[in-house]
């Protein structure tokens, strides 16, 4: 039983659940005993038991795989940094409260980049995942623990965070399919800040269904964050087959150069299967998209360097120092923040400081808006932008952690789209060396339902096997 | 204190901290106390949270509005917050939630000073420090009450317009009178809801370029603002007299000693890397909610002072003192009726107002309406003033109806009748002075009317008392 279990897709689950053909405390027991067992070093904390769950919830009881950055009430929520050691928040972050109602129950809470910053899953203060696909490999980050959790069979979903491609990148890496839904279209509320400009929840899911499922139970206005926006229009299930009459764009500068021959080939196969299904793919330009990653090295440290001011001691998390205020502060922090939180806080406050705040953080913002510009004018002509995701398959673990720079280059072609706050989902297009790569499309903000749609078209075509070996 | 040199100009600037008078926080839920249990009044919000975003309280949008349109500002069509950044463990989440290049509102003027910018920004949390230094260095510990955090605070900035300590404190009353008048605030210095810093330079009488500038704070009360701000005038003056250089700086004025102390030098200073606040969109309030507000404006005490000035005649000083206490100015208008309005403001001011004392105007047991039988009742000869003043001490001790009261009192003028014999024998009593007034001296009858008053425990009108004792001498 356990074992077919373990094969359905979420959406299929729930079905199943809905038609009383399954339990949902077995589902529930079955993925818990997983996860609470698991060695890949996915989840921080699993629940001990099943909630209750109303048979007729839309998502079927089906559980949830909760990155760590979502606030859970009196459940510990460290965003993967020991400064928040042993801190159980008093509130629920609105997307985890939505997909409960809705009928997905936190199943744990999944292992992260510190503070979502970092491309590998490494910089988490409890130790890296491993990829299910080869142990010696990282699952990318920083939603890295809910990407490998729901490859490997640990979770039928999970929800992350992408801020410059933490939900894009680690659904490259592992096979699956990630969605970074348009700025404003899901509460931010609960989650735990890094660059509040461009951090965004959305699915990981094992296919586009899934995605659309989890995505359309997220979205909508939250009282409690004014950046937060009514989705227009209906999210239907996506159900596309062919792509005719649908325009693609490939941008010449995020594809290419610096991209792995493997992952190139599978990206080159992907236009071809776009052509095949009647999608028409042309060139086309976004000049300013390579400044987005330099861009982004100024914004996103800038916005942490005040997120990440309220760890100080004071109120919640953990505490150091000789007593006086300075050395609290000082030893807290430095005990606290791992290096790669600390190298950017202190990116994030030079490029603010008076003096430099022109000519780095005043000059990023102005890139920022070139490349929402770019992409503006690029979607009059084009109905989706395709870009790999990643320039590389899965790398190995500690390849990239003593080149800072390396691994931020992990985030070239996913970085614009945060930038421009527009959807963007990465589905897997194929294999290279064995290992999964990932296949990006963009749209303009808003058009998550045609993405979707034309994810699934590509996904049947492909007829990608997302299974590594599940044991 | 000395005066500053003659040759001198002292340029003052002023900032005032208001605090909103709204049911709940700048930027979440909780409700606004003041002397309550610490901590009581807190959540995830104004606590600094992980994972919690600030929601903009449109009460305090409005109250900001009104203060700047009221100050004659214009409001920015997209004003922008932005987060202030530096550690203190008053600040939940290590930066301020205030704004900066674009302000809620600019360029206004209250009387002669120019309003250089209104803004939104929310209160820090109070912090105790336990042990002698007072600081938090040196403290044994400090404990932080966050019930003030996230109060909604605006902040107005003066242009530099003031040019003496008097005249600083004097505006400093216009401005609190009329944030009074508006009821966004309750304007207690004492509790901090209004707080003033002054920005304080002189420069050689003449010399259209500025001194440096220092910063003065924790002036808690009008007097102190103005003892403060003379006293720097002074200090710089010495400085610059003996020929050394004002630095810029911060300085902490102390009330008991009113001495200065340097909080930080310009060096010293914070950066506090201001950028916008991406938690929250621009506000951009529609044309019609600034109609609205500009509708709800009442008179402001500037415009009520030159009314009773130019329309009831009442001198400077009376026009002042109803205009900037706003309940007094509506019980003069109120009992006003028909009457002459500088008698009713002189009741007001010259009686009413020593016997009201500090006493909370919600507590006031004298209603208009009284006050204007009771005036009413002197001006037709119904009783006399030194019976009306009896009145009024009951009126403002108990309530009530003046004329129940004269009826009890029994204070009523005594009539002809009565009158008439009370006069007769008083001029009995006071043969001496009867004799006097036949020999000529006519300042005697002062005597017998004083006997008539005496007998009649006040209740006889002078004049006509006066009037009998010259009838029946002329019948004698």
């Amino acid at each position: 039983m356990s074992a077919e279990l373990l094969e359905l897709t979420a959406a299929r689950a729930a079905e199943r659940v809905r038609a009383g053909e399954l339990s949902a405390r077995e589902l529930f027991e079955t993925y818990r005993e997983r996860a609470a067992g698991e060695n890949l070093g996915a989840f921080l904390w699993v629940a001990t038991e099943a909630p209750e769950t109303s048979a007729d919830a839309p998502l079927g009881g089906v559980p949830l795989a909760v990155k760590d950055l979502f606030c859970v009430e009196g459940v510990p929520t460290t965003a993967a940094s020991r400064i928040l050691e042993g801190h159980r928040p008093a509130y629920t972050a609105t997307s985890v409260a939505r997909l409960a109602k809705a009928g997905a129950p936190m199943l744990g809470k999944t292992n992260m980049d510190e503070f979502a910053m970092g491309s590998s899953n490494e910089s988490s203060g409890f130790g890296p995942v491993t990829n299910p696909w080869d142990r010696e490999r990282v699952p990318g980050g920083s939603s890295g623990g809910s990407a490998a959790a729901v490859a490997a069979g640990l979770a039928p979903w999970a929800i992350g965070t992408d801020t410059g491609g933490s939900i894009r990148q680690p659904a490259s890496l592992c096979g699956l399919v990630g969605l970074k839904p348009t700025y404003g279209a899901v509460s931010r509320y609960g989650m735990i800040a890094f660059a509040s400009s461009l951090d965004q929840a959305g699915p990981l899911t094992r296919d586009v269904r899934d995605a659309a499922l989890l995505f359309g139970h997220m979205v909508g206005r939250d009282p409690c964050d004014s950046t937060s926006l009514d989705f227009p229009g209906e999210l239907g299930e996506p159900s596309a087959e062919r792509l005719d009459g649908i325009r693609f764009g490939v941008p010449a500068n995020l594809t290419g150069d610096g991209v792995e021959p493997g992952v190139q080939q599978v990206f080159e196969s992907t236009l071809a299967t776009i052509e095949e299904l009647g999608g028409e793919v042309e060139r086309v330009d976004l000049p300013n998209a390579d400044h987005g990653l330099s861009a982004y090295y100024l914004l996103a440290p800038a916005e942490a360097s005040a997120n990440l001011a309220r760890y100080d001691g004071v109120r919640f998390g953990t505490r150091s120092g000789n007593g006086d205020l300075l050395s609290m502060y000082e030893d807290t922090r430095g005990d606290g923040f791992g290096d790669e939180v600390k190298r950017r806080i202190m990116l994030g406050t030079y490029a603010l400081s008076s003096g430099y705040y022109d000519a780095l953080y005043g000059k990023a913002q102005r890139v920022r808006t070139k490349i929402a510009e770019d992409f503006r004018t690029a979607f009059d002509r084009v109905d989706v932008i395709v870009t790999p995701t990643s320039p590389s398959v899965a790398f190995r673990l500690g390849e990239r952690t003593g080149d800072p720079y390396a691994m931020y280059l992990s985030d070239y072609f996913t970085v614009p789209m945060s930038l421009a706050g527009i959807p963007a989902l990465s589905l897997p297009g194929g294999l290279s060396e064995g290992l999964p790569v990932g296949v990006q499309l963009a749209g303009p903000a808003f058009s998550e339902g045609r993405l979707l749609d034309a994810a699934h078209a590509l996904e049947r075509a492909i007829g990608f096997d997302g299974s590594p070996a599940r044991g | 204190m000395a005066e500053p040199a003659h040759n001198f100009e002292p340029v003052i600037g002023l900032e005032i901290h208001v605090q909103l008078r709204t049911r709940t926080k700048m930027f979440c839920g909780c409700a606004l106390s003041f002397g309550d249990e610490p901590n009581t009044h807190t959540c995830p919000v104004c606590l600094g949270h992980p994972g919690t975003l600030p929601v903009v309280n449109a009460q305090a949008v409005r109250y900001g509005l009104m203060i700047g349109l009221a100050l004659g500002c214009t409001p920015a069509e997209r004003s922008l917050f932005h987060r202030k950044n530096y550690f203190y463990p008053d600040l939940p989440k290590g930066y301020q939630i205030s704004q900066y290049d674009i302000p809620l509102c600019r360029e206004g003027r209250l009387g002669d000073v120019r309003i250089h910018r209104v803004h939104l920004e929310e209160d820090a949390a109070k912090l105790t420090h336990a042990g002698t230094s007072g600081r938090i260095h040196g403290a044994e510990a400090s404990v932080v009450d966050f019930n003030r955090g996230g109060t909604p605070l605006v902040e107005i900035v003066t242009e530099p317009d003031l040019r003496s300590a008097e005249e600083a404190a004097e505006w400093a009353r216009l401005l609190r009178a009329t944030l009074k008048r508006l009821g966004v605030s309750d304007v207690n210095m004492d509790e901090g809801s209004l707080r003033v810093d002054a920005n304080v330079s002189v420069r050689p009488a003449g010399q259209a370029v500025l001194g440096t500038k220092t910063e003065l704070k924790n002036m808690n009360s009008f007097t102190f603002l103005r003892r403060g701000v003379e006293a720097e005038i002074a200090r710089q003056t010495g400085l610059i007299g003996a020929g050394e250089r004002v630095q810029q700086e911060t300085l902490h004025y102390d009330p008991q000693s009113g001495s200065l102390t340097s909080l930080r030098s310009k060096e010293e200073s914070h950066d506090y890397r201001y950028f916008p606040e991406p938690d929250l969109v621009a506000l951009a309030p529609a044309q019609e909610l600034l109609d609205e507000i500009r509708a709800a404006i009442p008179e402001l005490p500037a415009q009520r002072a030159e009314r009773l000035k130019t329309e009831h005649d009442l001198p400077e000083e009376t026009a002042r003192l109803f205009a900037f206490r706003t309940e007094l100015g509506d019980l003069y208008e109120q009992a006003l009726g028909g009457g002459d309005p500088r008698i009713v403001a002189n009741w007001v001011k010259n009686d009413l107002v020593p016997r009201l004392g500090d006493t909370d105007p919600d507590a006031w047991k004298v209603t208009p309406q009284a006050l204007a039988a009771l005036l009413a009742l002197v001006a037709d000869g119904s009783i006399s003033q030194g019976a009306a003043k009896q009145v009024l001490d009951e009126l403002v001790a108990n309530g009530g109806e003046p004329a129940p009261i004269v009826e009890e009192q029994g204070l009523a003028l005594a009539g002809e009748d009565e009158l008439a014999g009370i006069v007769e024998r008083a001029m009995e009593q006071e043969a001496d002075a009867v004799e006097k007034i036949r020999a000529g001296n006519t300042k005697a009858i002062g005597a017998i009317v004083g006997a008539v008053m005496r007998e009649t425990k006040g209740r006889a009108d002078g004049g006509e008392v006066q009037r009998l004792v010259r009838e029946r001498l002329e019948a004698q």
